[in-house]
């Protein structure tokens, strides 16, 4: 069962990565930043996840039912939030690019050679 | 394992896939909707609720939102 | 470095980590006992010690919660730092509202969109507070709904014009709202070093847990789900707000002739 999630999280993360490395406009850019995040939540999902448990809400199960695990959760629903955030920066920072570059080809930019 | 789990994996990696070989700007907000709301079905059938509500809100409201407005603006700039 | 050998290099890569996973597979441990320690651990005291039914709310804003301190600062700077990149400097050119000038640039909503909108601002606006605040009741807490309480000014703007969104959102309002949000949480953990009794840690839940089942259960918890709620909402809305205005105003051309107002690379 962790093995194919494991899968699923391997081939995100590299087909994200080809896509960073192949890509010829900064928002794709940012969208396969995107993919490689959603790999590591596929494996947290994994990791986190026991056969034949509930979710781990008890309002009206008893408190002793087997849940998945709590602790996972708790740290992949913030990261959501704050990656947004994370995502609006990287594209603010595009906008700046295009404005003084008048490119957005990552191939194109060189403003740190010398 | 059940078979829903597999179907909605198989169905995470393709869309991770047409998110990274869309080239075409405009298309991309799409792309990125609809992952984020595979990824929300994905986060439901393994348990996961309070997960899911995040990433459907972000996802498929928030992000794309943000990449229209961004490409608007850079389409601004062209002319 | 040109593409081709960046592609290389790439590939090189992906095939060394493809092999470390192979390996990493095989050496997956089976069920052990001892990995469920933590898991059980906390499934089985939310309810007797908090009176708190969603434990990945718990766990959240109680057991681990300077961690979330640290990811509300992170949200609060990544914001800032939007904001500061995309707003033009405005003592040195006066902003016009560019759709007062040009109206194909923004487009008010037909009927159809403003009647829908009408129908779903007040539900929306209902939801979100009815999420953030049965945070640890039910799947939900801050920052769900702060996120949902933050499209309620989308849906307004896709509706009437950026005119009507800046005076329902004032920038001001949400930049005070995003602060109250953060200072909130630090406050309330700052509770503790009164009435901590013997322990005075720093974000120790410290008011009476009250009756499982209920919003005001779990003592700090909805204070700080709701801190969280107001703190997401008007970040979110500040990033709307910065974006929208970056689209959608111009600079007014210069007293000189010669100088150009836009479109310099």
């Amino acid at each position: 069962m962790i093995y194919i999630t494991s899968a699923v999280a391997a081939w995100l993360f590299l087909i994200g990565l080809y896509g960073v490395v192949t890509s010829r406009h900064l928002i794709h850019l940012c969208l396969c930043l995107t993919v490689v995040q959603a790999s590591t939540y596929v494996l947290l999902i994994g990791i986190s996840y026991r056969a034949h448990a509930i979710a781990p809400i008890f309002s009206d199960l008893p408190p002793t039912t087997p849940a998945v695990d709590p602790v996972v959760h708790a740290l992949m629903l913030t990261d959501i939030v704050v990656e947004a955030t994370v995502v609006a920066l990287l594209l603010a920072i595009t906008v700046q690019i295009k404005k003084r570059t008048g490119t957005v080809d990552p191939n194109h930019v060189d403003i740190l050679k010398g | 394992m059940m078979p829903l789990q597999l179907l909605i994996l198989a169905l995470v990696a393709v869309a991770g896939t047409a998110v990274v070989f869309t080239r075409e700007p405009v298309m991309q907000p799409v792309g990125i909707s609809f992952f984020g709301l595979i990824l929300a079905l994905m986060f439901m059938a393994y348990q996961a609720p309070d997960v899911a509500l995040s990433q459907l809100v972000i996802g498929a409201v928030g992000l794309p939102l943000m990449i229209l407005l961004a490409l608007a603006r850079l389409r601004r700039h062209d002319e | 470095m040109n593409e081709r050998w960046r592609l290389l290099l790439f590939v090189l890569g992906a095939l060394g980590v493809a092999a470390l996973y192979v390996i990493a597979f095989i050496a997956l441990p089976g069920p052990d006992p001892l990995r469920d320690r933590y898991r059980l651990a906390i499934n089985s005291r939310t309810v007797p010690e908090h009176n708190a039914t969603d434990a990945v709310t718990a766990v959240n804003f109680d057991y681990r919660g300077f961690d979330t301190l640290g990811e509300e600062f992170i949200l609060f700077v990544s914001v800032m730092g939007a904001m500061a990149l995309l707003r033009q400097a405005e003592e040195k050119k006066t902003i016009e509202l560019r759709d007062a000038i040009d109206a194909s640039r923004d487009v008010p909503g037909s009927t159809a969109i403003r009647v829908w909108v009408l129908a779903m601002v007040a539900p929306k606006v209902l939801f979100g507070f009815y999420i953030v605040s049965h945070g640890q009741l039910t799947p939900g807490g801050g920052f769900q709904g702060g996120v949902i309480l933050a499209t309620a000014p989308l849906v307004i703007y896709l509706g009437a014009h950026f005119k009507l969104f800046k005076k329902i959102v004032p920038h001001t309002a949400v930049d005070v709202a995003e602060a109250i949000g953060v200072a909130g949480y630090v406050i309330i953990g700052m509770l503790a070093f009164f009435w901590g009794g013997h322990t005075r840690e720093f974000l120790t839940n410290v008011l009476p847990m009250g009756k499982a089942g209920s919003p005001a259960a779990s003592g700090t918890m909805p204070l700080i789900s709701l801190a969280t709620g107001l703190e997401v909402a008007a970040g979110f809305s500040i990033l709307l707000y910065a974006f929208l205005q970056e689209l959608l105003t111009k600079e007014k051309p210069s007293e000189q002739p010669e100088q150009r107002p836009e479109g310099h690379a």
